[in-house]
C-alpha cells in the first residue's frame, strides 16, 4: 500500500507501507548502525519515535527471538530503503515484515532515507506522520497535533517490581526508565542480584530492600518527563553508590544539579568516539540520545567527552560514589569497547 | 601524542613491479604516505623499483631512487640519504619482507633508524605462520588446526592426522602464491613442494579446510595510545576457498547480525592490541554459517589491497592516517578530511553497498587453467557503488568491460545444466554468470547455496535480477511503463542491457527514459551517512530524487579514467590520468575524474575537485556529462577505455579536447589507416587480409617468409603468430578459419629487425618528441614485452632522423592534439612504421622520468589551447639526458597455471622495473637485478633448447658464456650442436625419453638459468611448453629471446656487483 511520511516542516516522502497498516505520528530520528536493526527495533529508548535507518538494506538476517532488548517494540514506526523478504541467518526465524506486523508497528520502505537523514540533520528532530492513501491537510495536522511523548517512560517501564538472580551479590536496585534488556543481561553476568523496580519507584520502596548500589537505565524521550524520579535520586544520593546509563545518567546529573539540553538531531548508531577524560583513551560507543548534560554543579566532573561535538558523555560525583554514562557500554548493538564499564560501576560497592 | 619531533627523514619503501596480487593500490598507498609526511615538514626518501607509478615523480618524495628493491641497493641508499626513520608497511608485502631482511641484517641499527608505524618485532608476529598460531592461542582467538612444516614428510603425516582437505599456504609470499587446497595426498605433494621452495623461509603452513564458511574481513586501525577502530567490513561473496582478491568482495558485510558482527570486530580490536599495531592492519575471519563458531584465517599487518578498498569504500584514507600514526599522531588528533570537522578516531557509517568485482586475464591467457582457488590471479578490479545491492553488482559488471551489460552470457547460456552444476562447485571467472544461467533454470535454490557455499542472500539477489531479465524480455520498449523503468533504473539496469532484453537500442532506451524523467542523481560518500556536513566531493549515481552534485560555473574539464588494472592497460594510465589533473588545476581548471577502479591515485578524493565513482560505460559517462556540461572532455589519458567513447561523444557533440574524434577513428581504423600511410608515402610491412587458406598460400608466396599472422577481429585472446613455412601457415589458417569463417585473417610480412617507439606531443603546428626508445628484443615480441632502452644505443643517425620526420608527419596529418604513440621497424637500413596510438601509452612515465620532460603536463596545455613555442619546446627530439635508463617487463605467469610463458606478440607481461646506469650495460645490470633475473657467474649451470632457426645465432653466445665459466645441460639437438663447436655440454634426455628427464633436472635445482628459445609458444603439450612451466614453477630465470640472452652475457661480462654500482637519484637524470 503507498503511504507517505511527511514531516512537520512539509517535506513528504512516499513509499509502501508494511508491517502493521495504520497511520501514526511520532518524532522522527535517524540511526546509522549498519548492523542492529532488531536491537533498534526492540530498544525501548525509541518509544514514541519513527524511527529511519541510514543503511539502505534492512532485514538481511531476519529477526531471531533471542536479540530483542524488549518484549515488546515500542517505537511507532520504521522507515527503510530497502526492507528484505528472504532473510538468510542460522538464527533467523521470522522476517522482518511479519515482525513488524506482530507487533503492531508501521514500516515504510522505498524512500530515499539519505536525503530524509539529511533534512533531520539540517532542520533538526521533528514531527511527522505516517499515513496512507491521500490524507487531507486538515487530517495531516490534526494526527501532527496528537503526539504527545511525555508518557512513553511510563508506557515502557515495568508494571511490577521484580528481582533477577535472587542468590546473587551485591545487590543492585535497578530503577528501569524504559530499560534495554543487554544492561540486566551484563550486571547479571557479573554475578548480580537485581531489583528491577519501575520509573516512579518511592525512594523509601527502595530503601526498605537495602540494596547495595542503585542503578538507572536507559529509557525514552525527555529526562524531566521522568515521573519524579529526579526527585527520588536526589533523596538517596549520599545513601548509596548510584551509577546510570543514557537517560539514567541524565537522571543522575540532574538531581546532582545538572542542566540537560536538546541536541539538534541526536546521537543515534554505533560510531560515536568517546574520550575517556581520566586515561586520554578513545572508545568506539553504541549512542542513542537526544539530550544531553551541562552546565556541571561543583560537586560534579566529567569523565567522558563526545570527540566529535565536544558533549557530555560521562560524569561522576567527585566525593561520592555515583557516576554514569551517556552511551552503552551493553551495545547491543553495537561495538564492545566499553563493557569494562560495568566492572568499574561495581567497583562503586565498597 | 602529537608529532614526534625527533624524525626528521623518513625512508618510505615502495613495492616495485605491478605483479599479480601486488597492483596500483600500493602507488595510491605510497603516495598518500609521502604527501602524509611531507606535509608534516618531514623528509621523505623514497625507493621504488616501478617507474610507472605516481610515487616515483619528482616533487612527490624529498629525495626518489629508481632503484632495485634488494638489501644491498636501499642499504647503499641509506648511507647516503642518512634518513633517522623508516616506515614498513607502505609498499605491500615486497616493501614489509625487505624492511624485515634490513632489520634482520642489523641495517637500521648500524645507521641508527628506528623503525615508525607497526614495529618489525609485530609485524613478524603477525606474519610468520609459527608465531602467528602463537599469538592467537594468547590471545584466545580460534584458528583452524594447524602446523608449519618446513618439508615434505611432516607435511604428509599432518594430513593424515587432520584429514584432507587441507589448505596449503606458504609464509612470506605474495597473494597466496604457491598455496592451494590439496584435496588427496598426491595433490599435497605437488603443492607443497611447490610451496617450501617458494617460501623465503621455507615455511609452509597446512591447514584444515574450512572451505565453505563465510569469508568475512575487518580494516582496522590503531594509533601509539592503543586506540582502536574498525574503518569497514568486507563479505566475499565467494566463501572461504576462494581467494579474496578473487572474490566478489561487498562492504559492509551484509549477512552478520550484529551480535556476529561485533564479535568479529572485538576479536579484531583484541588482536592489533595484543600485537601493538600502530597504523593499519587487515584482519581476515572464516565465519561458520551454521553457528557463532570463527577462526582467524590471516592478518596483514600493513596497508593492503583490501584497505585500499576499504578507503574508497568508506573515503577513510587508511594510508594517510597510517602515516600519521606513524609520526607519532593519535587518532583523535587527526582530522577527518571528509567531514572538516569530526576526527579519524570514528567508525565510518555509510549509507550504500559496495561491490569490488575481479577483473581476471583470462582474455589475453586462452589456455590458461581459470579455477578459482587459494592463489589470486586477478590482475586488478573494480568497485561499484549503489544504494540496492542489484545496482551495485550491475554497475561492478559493465565496469568489467566484458560487453556484459545483463547477467546473461553467451558462454554460460552454451553450457548443460551438468556442465553449469559442476562449475557453480568448482567456480572460475565466469561463475556469477553461470550461477545466473542455473537460477534462470529454475535450479533449487538450496541446493544451489549448498554446493556453492555461498549465502542465500547473495543468491536471491542475482535471482531477483534474473527474474527482472526475464521480465524485461517480455516487453517492447514502447510497453515499459514509467514505473517498470524507475523500478529497473533503480535495481542499476542500464540502457544497453534494458535494450538487450527489450531488442531496442541503447540509444532509443535512453531518449524514452529522459523523455519520462528518469535521470539519475548523485549522492555523496562521506563517511557517516549523511550525519554531519561533509565537503568531500566523492559521488555516486542513483535513481533517487534528491542530487546532492550541484555543478559549479567554474571552466571545467572531465578526465576520463582506464578502469580496471589488466594485462596492456595498467598503472601507466592512471599516472597519466592523475598528471593531467594536476595540469589542469594549475591552469585554474576544475578538474573531474570519473573511473571505477578502487586500487588507483585518481579515485582517491583528494586528487580532482570531483570524482564520480562510476563505470566508464557511454550512458554512465554521459549522465554525469549531462549534469556537469563540461567545457571539455579528456579521453588520451584513459587506455583505450576511455578513447572507444571518443565515436560517441562525437556523436552526441560532447566537446573532446585535443585529438578530434575522427582523427582517433582514422588511426584506429586498419584501412583508413592504410591509406593515410599510403598518402604519406610511409613504408609498412606489406600484408593482405585474406580470407581462405588457398587465398594465404597464395599471398604468402608473394610477401615470403616469415609471416605475422593475426585475426582481424580478435577473439577471446586467441592471438598472433609468426609463421615461418607453409605448414605452419595452413596450420594456423585452417585453426582460424574454423573457428571464425565471417572474418578474415591478416598476414602481413614479418621483418625480424629492430623496434623503435617514439611518444610524441603535437600541438598542431609543432610535434615535440621527448625521447627515442629502442627494444632489445626484435620485433615479434610485443613492445610491452620488450626490454625499452633510453636513448637509443644502436640506432643510425639516418634512422633518426626518419623517426622524426615521419612522427611529425603522421601527428600533422592526424590532427594531433596532445599525445601521440608511434611504434616502427628498422630492417634493413629502411624504416616501417607497424602501429600508431592517437593516445598516451604505457610508456609516457618512463619516458617522462627519464627524459625529464613533463610530457603530460606539457599535452594537457595543449589541449588547453597553448602551442609548444610558448612553452619553450619545438619540433624535433628532447636533448638526452645524462644516463641510460632501461625499462626491463615484469610477468606474473608463476600465478597463471598453464599459461604460456615466451615472449611473442601477444602482450603478457603485468608491470615493470627500471635500471638506471651510466651506461648501458650497468643500467642493463640494474635492470635484471631489479626484476630478479638471476646473473650467471662463473660456475652456473645453465639449460639450453634452441629452436634450430636461432642455432647459428646462438652459437657465439654459448662460446661467451663457456668462456666465462658456465657449464651447460641440454636435450639432444641443442647439444650436438654445442658439442660440434667444441663447447662442453651435459646431456639431458627429453620428456619423452624417460627419467630423470630435463624437467626432473631443473626440479632438482642444479640449474641457475634456462634459454629456451621455442619454435612457437601456447602448445601445451610441446617439450618447450613444460620445460617452461616448470622453469616457473621451479623459480628458475628463463629467458626465451636471445636478444635478452645477448644482453645478459654483456652484463655478465662486465662483472658488475651491487657494490660497483652507483645509486642513481631521480633528481641527478638530468
Amino acid at each position: 500500500m503507498k503511504a507517505q511520511l511527511i514531516l512537520e516542516n512539509g517535506a513528504r516522502f512516499v513509499g509502501e507501507m508494511f508491517g502493521a497498516e495504520k497511520n501514526i505520528v511520532g518524532e522522527v530520528v535517524f540511526t546509522t548502525g549498519m548492523t542492529g536493526y532488531q536491537e533498534t527495533l526492540t530498544d525501548p529508548s525509541f518509544a514514541g519515535q519513527i524511527v529511519t535507518m541510514t543503511f539502505p538494506l534492512i532485514g538481511n538476517y531476519g529477526i531471531n527471538l533471542e536479540d530483542n532488548e524488549a518484549e515488546h517494540t515500542n517505537l511507532k514506526a520504521f522507515v527503510v530503503r530497502e526492507k528484505c523478504d528472504h532473510p538468510s541467518n542460522f538464527r533467523n526465524e521470522m522476517n522482518i515484515d511479519d515482525f513488524l506486523k506482530e507487533q503492531g508497528v508501521v514500516g515504510l520502505e522505498g524512500i530515499d532515507t539519505r536525503a530524509l537523514t539529511k533534512i533531520l540533520r539540517d532542520h533538526g528532530v521533528m514531527k511527522g506522520v505516517i499515513m496512507s492513501g491521500v490524507p487531507t491537510d486538515a487530517e495531516i495536522a490534526s494526527l501532527m497535533n496528537s503526539l504527545d511523548n511525555s508518557h512513553v517512560i511510563m508506557d515502557t517501564t515495568t508494571d511490577k517490581i521484580y528481582t533477577i538472580n535472587e542468590a546473587g551479590a551485591p545487590h543492585i536496585a535497578f530503577i528501569d526508565m524504559g530499560a534495554k534488556h543487554g544492561i540486566l543481561r551484563d550486571l547479571a553476568a557479573r554475578g548480580c542480584k537485581i531489583t528491577v523496580f519501575p520509573a516512579n519507584a518511592q525512594a523509601a520502596q527502595i530503601d526498605e530492600m537495602k540494596p547495595d548500589m542503585i542503578f538507572l537505565s536507559n529509557g525514552p524521550g525527555d529526562p524531566l518527563d521522568a515521573p519524579g524520579t529526579v526527585d527520588v535520586i536526589k533523596e538517596l544520593v549520599g545513601k548509596y553508590p548510584i551509577c546510570g546509563i543514557c537517560m539514567g545518567h541524565q537522571i543522575i546529573g540532574l538531581a546532582l544539579g545538572c542542566k540537560t539540553k536538546k541536541l539538534k538531531f541526536g546521537h543515534h548508531g554505533g560510531n560515536h568516539p568517546v574520550k575517556d577524560l581520566t586515561t586520554g583513551n578513545v572508545y568506539i560507543t553504541s549512542q542513542n540520545h537526544n539530550y544531553i548534560l551541562s552546565d556541571y554543579p561543583d560537586c560534579v566532573e566529567e569523565t567522558f567527552v563526545n570527540v566529535n561535538d565536544g558533549t557530555c558523555e560521562g560524569i561522576r560525583h567527585k566525593t561520592l560514589p555515583i557516576q554514569s554514562v551517556q552511551f552503552h557500554p551493553e551495545a547491543s548493538p553495537g561495538p564492545l569497547d566499553t563493557g569494562w564499564l560495568f566492572d568499574r560501576f561495581l567497583k562503586e560497592v565498597k | 601524542m602529537p608529532l614526534d619531533k625527533s624524525i626528521k627523514k623518513v625512508l618510505v619503501i615502495g613495492s616495485g613491479p605491478i605483479v599479480i596480487g601486488q597492483a596500483a593500490e600500493f602507488d595510491y598507498s605510497g603516495t598518500q604516505a609521502c604527501q602524509a609526511i611531507k606535509d608534516e615538514g618531514i623528509d621523505v626518501v623514497l625507493v621504488n623499483s616501478n617507474p610507472a607509478t605516481i610515487m616515483t615523480d619528482r616533487g612527490m618524495a624529498t629525495s626518489t631512487y629508481i632503484e632495485p628493491l634488494t638489501a644491498e641497493y636501499v642499504e647503499k641508499i641509506i648511507k647516503k640519504e642518512r634518513p633517522d626513520s623508516i616506515i614498513a608497511g607502505m609498499g605491500g608485502q615486497t616493501g614489509l619482507n625487505l624492511a624485515c631482511e634490513l632489520y634482520d641484517k642489523g641495517i637500521f641499527d648500524k645507521y641508527n633508524m628506528k623503525v615508525i608505524g607497526t614495529s618489525i618485532p609485530s609485524i613478524k608476529e603477525g606474519e610468520d605462520r609459527d608465531s602467528f598460531k602463537k599469538l592467537m592461542e594468547r590471545t584466545n582467538q580460534p584458528i583452524a588446526p594447524s602446523e608449519i612444516v618446513t618439508n615434505l614428510s611432516d607435511g604428509i603425516e599432518f594430513a593424515k592426522e587432520i584429514g584432507y582437505p587441507v589448505i596449503v599456504r606458504p609464509a612470506y609470499t605474495l597473494g597466496g602464491t604457491g598455496g592451494g587446497i590439496a584435496e588427496t595426498e598426491e595433490e599435497l605433494i605437488e603443492i607443497l613442494s611447490q610451496g617450501l621452495h617458494l617460501s623465503r623461509v621455507s615455511q609452509v603452513l597446512l591447514e584444515k579446510s574450512i572451505k565453505g564458511w563465510k569469508e568475512i574481513e575487518f580494516e582496522v586501525m590503531r594509533d601509539g595510545a592503543g586506540n582502536c577502530i574498525t574503518v569497514c567490513s568486507m563479505e566475499n561473496i565467494d566463501p572461504v576457498g576462494v581467494h579474496t582478491g578473487d572474490s566478489i568482495v561487498v562492504a559492509p558485510a551484509l549477512t552478520l547480525a550484529d551480535k556476529e558482527y561485533q564479535m568479529l570486530r572485538k576479536a579484531a580490536i583484541d588482536i592489533i592490541n595484543s600485537i601493538e599495531i600502530k597504523g593499519g592492519c587487515n584482519v581476515q575471519f572464516a565465519l561458520n554459517p551454521d553457528s557463532f563458531e570463527y577462526a582467524v584465517i590471516e592478518i596483514n599487518p600493513r596497508v593492503s589491497r583490501s584497505s585500499a578498498l576499504a578507503s574508497k569504500a568508506t573515503g577513510y584514507p587508511i594510508a594517510k592516517i597510517a602515516a600519521k600514526i606513524a609520526l607519532g599522531y593519535n587518532l583523535d588528533e587527526i582530522k577527518n578530511a571528509v567531514t572538516g570537522k569530526t576526527y579519524a578516531c570514528f567508525e565510518p557509517a555509510i549509507d550504500y553497498i559496495v561491490t569490488k568485482i575481479p577483473k581476471w586475464p583470462f582474455d589475453k591467457f586462452f589456455g590458461a587453467k581459470r579455477n578459482l582457488g587459494t592463489k589470486m590471479m586477478a590482475t586488478g578490479e573494480i568497485m561499484a557503488i549503489g544504494n540496492t545491492f542489484e545496482s551495485s553488482l550491475l554497475k561492478g559488471v559493465r565496469s568489467l568491460e566484458i560487453s556484459q551489460y545483463t547477467l546473461e552470457r553467451t558462454s554460460s547460456k552454451k553450457r548443460s545444466t551438468v556442465e553449469l552444476k559442476q562449475r557453480a562447485i568448482v567456480p572460475d571467472d565466469e561463475r556469477l554468470f553461470d550461477l545466473a544461467e542455473l537460477i534462470r533454470r529454475n535450479y533449487n535454490m538450496e541446493k544451489l547455496a549448498e554446493i556453492t557455499g555461498m549465502d542465500p542472500f547473495f543468491l536471491q539477489k542475482i535471482k531477483n535480477i534474473v527474474e527482472a531479465e526475464e521480465e524485461l524480455k517480455k516487453y517492447r520498449l514502447e510497453d515499459v511503463t514509467y514505473d517498470m523503468m524507475k523500478r529497473y533504473k533503480r535495481m542499476g539496469f542500464s540502457d544497453k542491457g534494458i535494450a538487450e532484453l527489450t531488442g531496442s537500442k541503447a540509444a532509443e532506451v535512453f531518449k524514452r527514459r529522459v523523455e519520462m524523467g528518469i535521470i539519475p542523481v548523485y549522492k555523496m560518500v562521506d563517511t557517516c551517512a549523511g550525519e554531519f556536513e561533509a565537503v568531500s566531493p566523492y559521488y555516486y549515481s542513483t535513481y533517487d530524487e534528491v542530487t546532492e552534485s550541484f555543478p559549479s560555473d567554474r571552466k571545467k574539464v572531465i578526465v576520463i579514467g582506464s578502469g580496471p588494472i589488466r594485462i596492456g592497460q595498467g598503472i601507466e594510465f592512471d599516472y597519466c590520468s592523475v598528471h593531467s589533473v594536476l595540469s589542469l588545476e594549475k591552469a585554474g581548471v576544475e578538474t573531474i575524474i570519473i573511473n571505477n577502479n578502487p586500487e588507483t591515485v585518481s579515485t582517491d578524493f583528494d586528487t580532482s575537485d570531483k570524482l564520480y565513482f562510476e563505470p566508464l560505460t557511454e550512458e554512465d559517462v554521459y549522465n554525469i556529462i549531462l549534469l556537469e556540461k563540461p567545457d571539455g572532455v579528456i579521453l588520451q589519458f584513459g587506455g583505450q577505455t576511455a578513447i572507444k567513447l571518443a565515436n560517441f561523444l562525437a556523436d552526441m557533440n560532447v566537446p573532446v579536447l585535443g585529438t578530434q574524434p575522427k582523427y582517433i577513428d582514422e588511426a584506429e581504423d586498419r584501412e583508413k589507416f592504410d591509406e593515410m600511410l599510403e598518402k604519406l608515402q610511409i613504408k609498412r610491412p606489406k600484408g593482405k587480409a585474406i580470407w581462405s587458406v588457398e587465398e594465404g598460400i597464395a599471398e604468402a608466396n608473394i610477401l615470403e617468409y616469415p609471416l605475422l599472422v593475426r585475426p582481424s577481429y580478435v577473439l577471446g585472446g586467441q592471438g598472433m603468430e609468426i609463421t615461418h613455412n607453409e605448414a605452419d601457415l595452413v596450420r594456423y589458417l585452417s585453426d582460424a578459419f574454423a573457428k571464425d569463417k565471417k572474418n578474415p585473417v591478416l598476414i602481413d610480412r614479418y621483418l625480424g629487425g629492430r623496434e623503435l617507439e617514439v611518444d610524441a606531443i603535437c600541438d598542431g603546428e609543432d610535434v615535440l618528441i621527448p625521447g627515442i626508445m629502442e627494444h632489445l628484443e626484435r620485433a615479434g615480441v610485443h613492445s610491452g614485452d620488450s626490454v625499452s632502452i633510453y636513448p637509443p644505443q644502436n640506432v643510425p643517425e639516418n634512422i633518426i632522423e626518419k623517426i622524426k620526420d615521419v612522427t611529425y608527419r603522421i601527428a600533422l596529418e592526424l590532427k594531433v592534439i596532445g599525445m601521440i604513440n608511434i611504434q616502427f621497424i628498422e630492417f634493413k637500413g629502411e624504416l616501417y612504421i607497424i602501429e600508431v596510438n592517437p593516445r598516451s601509452s604505457r610508456t609516457v612515465p618512463y619516458i617522462t622520468k627519464v627524459t625529464n620532460v613533463p610530457v603530460i603536463d606539457i599535452a594537457t596545455r595543449i589541449m588547453l589551447g597553448e602551442k609548444l613555442r610558448d612553452m619553450g619546446y619545438t619540433t624535433g627530439i628532447a636533448p638526452k639526458t645524462n644516463t641510460v635508463a632501461i625499462k626491463v617487463p615484469i610477468f606474473s605467469t608463476e600465478k597463471l597455471p598453464r599459461v604460456e610463458v615466451s615472449l611473442g606478440p601477444e602482450m603478457r607481461s603485468t608491470g615493470e622495473v627500471l635500471g638506471v646506469g651510466h651506461s648501458f650495460s650497468e643500467a642493463m645490470y640494474k635492470g635484471f637485478t631489479a626484476a630478479g633475473t638471476t646473473i650467471p657467474k662463473a660456475g652456473s649451470t645453465i639449460l639450453a633448447t634452441v629452436r634450430d632457426l636461432d642455432k647459428e645465432n646462438f652459437l657465439p653466445i654459448a662460446k661467451e658464456f663457456a668462456k666465462m665459466g658456465c657449464k651447460f645441460v641440454s636435450t639432444s639437438g641443442t647439444a650436438d650442436l654445442l658439442e660440434a663447436h667444441g663447447v662442453p655440454v651435459q646431456r639431458a634426455k627429453k620428456i619423452s625419453e624417460g627419467v630423470p628427464n630435463v624437467l626432473d633436472i631443473i626440479r632438482s635445482g642444479m640449474i641457475d638459468l634456462i634459454i629456451d628459445i621455442p619454435k612457437k609458444g601456447n602448445d601445451v603439450h610441446s617439450d618447450g611448453f613444460k620445460i617452461r612451466r616448470t622453469a616457473i614453477e621451479c623459480d628458475v630465470t628463463i629467458m626465451t629471446s636471445l636478444d635478452t640472452v645477448g644482453a645478459l652475457v654483456n652484463v655478465m661480462k662486465a662483472g658488475y656487483t651491487a657494490d660497483s654500482v652507483d645509486i642513481i637519484a631521480l633528481s641527478d637524470i638530468r
